[in-house]
């Protein structure tokens, strides 16, 4: 027998093994086959029921081979790439050179620390058996289970460690417990490497116990506590020696005594002691992220959507809809195959949901969810975002048919308004923000506006789903959805005061005219109004659409579009004269940046 | 009966005659008009002598103001009447429905309204709310946290794994919000007061398992805190939390590489139904794991374990949100069901407090 390694490659720090001849094996006695019963064990035969009952009486696995199919030496080495073994379980493995396995002349008879080999298992009909007692490397004892899929009581023990101490008294036991069950003659032990556990001894300030705990535990008593559990404990003063047994590999360091300490005397001893916030000054802590976040959900639901948490991960095919399907994030060990890519968007999730509801005849829903999206696998790569979703009649003044209005379907600007009070809510610039026409594939290229500060900073998009793409997730539309970034709304500037601006309020009365100016169709509303507004920067404070209409009396390429105009004076009531010189100026700079006429 | 008589007798019984407020106009042109009957009468005021004035100017003026109070008082008649007969036309009932105001047809998610819950408490309490990716390496997820490479407890946290990048080195979903402590200890001086609600993740699925989750953590490192205060503020936190006056917990100890020593945490209670109430019964539940910081975690971070201290907890959101407000299903948190997310969710105006209850 040798143990095959190159020098500091040792998988097996030490080997022991022991030939007991001429035994006769068959059913252990009741008192064995009762216990391994008890704990779920099904007896075998005498000599394997011994070491499954070593490993749980004692934490000392062990492994027996019939030495009448053993040929040759045994030798403990890695294995070579392309051997495999038939194990006791009677599955075959294969085997690579990370893997440490009991060879003979024949080949690999035992997956070292893990399971044995069918070929030389100990039968009825064995009469010469070797015992095996090892020490293994636990980390490769976890990593070889782990690549074979192997979960066995004897990796369970290696690879949390075992008492090195243990071994060879192990072998000792168990060639005892044979002798008795079994008879036969034992030959001499032979050992190789060294299976001798290193001395640990720790300086245990007794200060620590309450200085981790909070306990005052009387030196006496710690002592006694650290004795009783197989500690040897020397010297007086404020700092123990305290040398730690061969069984407890878990034992590192200071706070694990004071661990041993607390859960004998008992944590319900330890007394609870109050823990003031000090004098620190009352300060927000939450961040300016978080804090859009809770207030972007209570104004959605406040419009009547209801809050749903998705998965993070989406199916693939849907991740690509949305821009999303890169390599790095998708799951190698997927849980199942719709859930295997993290998501670029929420959207997918919720027009999923909103159709399994419909597919459950709750068709007018309206949801809505704020949480991470990926665009990559780094930390700065992954954006809080809110997203929403309205199908068929879930309009934002409610949901269904009703009495007072005709059933109308969500449209775009459904989509518009909840992206809108998202963003206000968060604190978004609102008068910076931009929406220009179009937005990803995914949304209805003629239904759909992304809304921007600057063509550098895209918040989100809004509008309706494109028919396709709902035929791809298989949802049934009308649906409506739109999805902004909460991390790309800018920080507003800090200010040294909570006061407010001071108010103005100009005593003259504001006046009020109304344009209807008819442009083609694709003139935008947002084009005509900042035309309207540059008729007079100062005096105009508000501009608002209030009729859009085409049919009959306009060109059907053209349509109308009507503005109300809130002019106000600030230093005397302003004459007619005046306000037809702003009128004028109105119309000019609509004509001539829009090619609008003013209706008659 | 003179003359004036007569004439006050007729228009008297015009006035009251007339049907509408246009009639009764034309009888106050016709009487007291510039050609008016009563107007014409006044005209002959000036031609008389001061004797014949003396008897009929009083008895003429007289003339004209009961007639125009008798006009006034039949024009208020009429207005009052026209209004009724408005009013009387003017219906609508008031038993159809109105909208549900769209604040009440809203929900928020029970996860959001706990995660608010524990913020209530814990700011109150002087902790800040820590977050980080969902996405991490195996440094922080593990390494940082004292699981030693192969170790089995990195086994039984059942990780999710990216693929591995040509350097061999590969990403993986958090298992737990752990790595947050450690990016936190890098990145900020102690003292170190943090909560770290987040979603987390293990591949593992079944009747009380998803594969995603959520997690709170508390991490406290400061130079004195020890069990004591960790007993104090957990035991604080579920009086708070489940709004009793008073909970007994059990302290058992048990193993997590990051913590030592580590305990993990029941709280007494009585089963009802699907109903859990705290502070009584014989039954105990498990709900968080803790300890104190591992001497090996603080010095990861580059903290000298023999003057930094501290301890840290964990605990499920969904799985306190389950005991508190009695939800059967953990799976049914994440099926997006508008008829469990409506009897579940919380309403948006319900902003959990301190000053004005949690839940109340």
């Amino acid at each position: 027998m040798k143990l095959d390694f190159p020098e500091g490659d040792a998988l097996c720090p030490a080997f022991g093994l022991r030939l007991v001849t001429g035994v006769k094996n068959g059913p252990s006695p009741d008192w064995l086959q009762r216990k391994l019963t008890a704990i779920g064990l099904r007896p075998i035969n005498a000599l394997v029921d011994i070491t499954n009952f070593l490993t749980f009486d004692r934490g000392r696995p062990l492994h027996v081979f019939d030495a009448a199919k053993v040929r040759g030496n045994l030798t403990v080495r890695r294995a070579h790439a392309g051997e495999s073994v038939l194990a006791l379980d009677g599955k075959t493995y294969a085997l690579d050179d990370t893997m440490c396995v009991i060879a003979d002349e024949k080949g690999v008879e035992s997956i070292a620390g893990i399971m044995g080999g069918e070929e030389s298992g100990c039968s009825e009909t064995t009469t010469d058996v070797l015992i095996e007692s090892a020490l293994w490397v636990p980390h490769n004892i976890a990593r070889t289970g782990r690549k074979l899929g192997i979960n066995s009581d004897a990796r369970y023990r290696f690879e949390r460690g075992v008492d090195p101490a243990f071994m060879v008294p192990g072998l000792e036991l168990a060639t005892k417990l044979v002798m008795e069950l079994c008879g036969g003659t034992p030959s001499e032990i032979v050992v190789a490497g060294d299976a001798s556990a290193p001395d640990h001894v720790l300086n245990f300030p007794l200060s620590e116990v309450r200085r981790l705990s909070g306990l005052d535990v009387p030196p006496t008593e710690v002592k006694r506590v650290l004795t009783h559990l197989g500690f040897y404990v020397a010297g007086q003063g404020e700092t123990m020696k305290v040398a730690v047994p061969s069984w407890r590999p878990d034992i590192e360091g200071k706070a694990d005594l004071v661990e041993e300490v607390v859960r004998i005397v008992g944590v319900d001893n330890v007394p609870a002691t109050p823990f003031p916030r000090g004098d620190a000054a009352f300060k927000p802590v939450l961040t300016p992220l978080q804090v859009r976040t809770r207030k972007a959900k209570r104004a959605l639901a406040a419009r009547g959507l209801v809050e749903a948490v998705t998965w993070s991960f989406i199916a693939k095919p849907y991740a690509e809809l949305f821009g999303g399907g890169d390599a790095a994030l998708a799951l190698a060990n997927p849980i199942a195959a719709d859930l295997s890519d993290m998501r670029p968007s929420i959207v997918p999730s919720l027009i999923g949901a909103a159709q399994r509801n419909a597919d459950r005849g709750f068709g007018d829903t309206a949801l809505f969810e704020v949480g991470q999206i990926f665009r990559g696998d780094k930390p700065e790569d992954q954006f809080t975002a809110a997203a929403g979703v309205r199908r068929a009649l879930a309009k934002p003044a409610g949901a269904g048919r009703f009495w007072e209005d005709k059933a109308a379907s969500v449209d775009a600007f459904d989509a518009k308004a909840d992206a809108f009070a998202t963003l206000a809510a968060a604190g978004a610039p609102m008068s910076a923000l931009q929406v220009v026409p179009g937005g990803p594939a995914w949304l209805h290229p003629g239904r759909s506006g992304t809304i921007q500060i600057g063509p550098q900073n895209v918040l989100g998009y809004f509008g309706e789903m494109h028919p396709a793409v709902l035929d791809k997730l298989g949802a049934e539309g009308p649906m409506v959805a739109f999805e902004v970034v909460l991390d790309r709304i800018p920080e507003p500037k800090a200010k040294p005061t909570r006061a407010k601006p001071a108010l103005e309020l100009s005593s003259f009365q504001p006046v009020e005219r109304d344009f209807a100016f008819v442009v083609d169709r694709k003139v935008r509303a947002s084009d005509i109004v900042r035309a309207a507004q540059s008729g007079d920067r100062k005096a105009i404070t508000a501009i608002t659409v209030f009729d859009v209409y085409e049919g009959q009396g306009i060109d059907p390429d053209k349509k109308s579009v009507a503005i109300a105009v809130r002019m106000q004076p600030r230093e005397r009531t302003m004459t007619d004269e005046e306000i037809d010189a702003i009128g004028a100026k109105i119309v000019a700079e609509v004509t001539k940046r829009t090619g609008g006429v003013l209706r008659g | 009966m003179s003359d004036i008589e007569t004439l006050e007798r007729q228009l008297l019984t015009e006035i009251e005659a007339a049907p509408d407020e246009a009639a009764l106009e034309a009888v106050r042109i016709a009487a007291l008009g510039k050609k008016g009957s009563v107007s014409e009468l006044l005209k002959t005021l000036g031609a008389m002598t001061p004797e014949e004035r003396k008897t009929k100017g009083p008895a003429i003026n007289g003339l004209r103001d009961r007639v125009a109070t008798g006009i006034n008082t039949r024009k208020g008649a009429l207005k009052d009447a026209a209004l009724n007969a408005r009013l009387n036309r003017e219906t609508v009932d008031v038993t159809l429905p109105v909208r549900e105001a769209p604040a009440e047809a809203g929900r928020i998610h029970p996860i959001t309204q706990v995660v608010d819950e524990l913020t209530a408490i814990f700011a109150d309490m002087g902790f800040a709310v820590a977050e980080g990716p969902d996405i991490e390496t195996d440094e922080l997820n593990f390494t940082m946290l004292n699981f030693q490479a192969d170790h089995p407890a990195r086994e039984m946290h059942d990780t999710f794994f990216f693929n591995p990048k040509p350097d061999g080195s590969r990403m993986l979903l958090r298992t737990h919000t752990s790595p947050v402590q450690i990016r936190t200890m890098l990145s900020q001086k102690p003292p170190i007061r943090v909560i770290i609600p987040g979603r987390t993740y293990r591949c593992d699925s079944d009747q009380t398992h998803t594969p995603m989750f959520h997690q709170v953590e508390g991490l406290v490192i400061d130079k004195g805190s020890h069990l004591g205060h960790l007993k104090w503020i957990l035991e604080e936190f579920c009086k708070a939390f489940f709004e009793v006056d008073k909970v007994k917990m059990r302290f058992r100890p048990s193993f997590f590489p990051f913590t030592e020593p580590s305990l993990e945490v029941d709280i007494q209670c009585r089963r009802q139904g699907n109903e859990i109430r705290f502070g009584e019964g014989e039954d105990w539940l498990e709900i968080l794991g803790c300890g104190m910081v591992h001497p090996n975690v603080l010095r990861n971070c580059g903290l000298d374990p023999d003057v930094y201290q501290g301890f840290a907890w964990g605990m499920g959101i969904d799985r306190i949100a389950m005991l508190k407000y009695g939800m059967p299903d953990l799976r049914a948190f994440f099926e997006a069901d508008v008829r469990w997310l409506s009897h579940y969710g919380f309403r948006p105006l319900d902003f959990p407090t301190l000053a004005g209850g949690l839940s109340a």
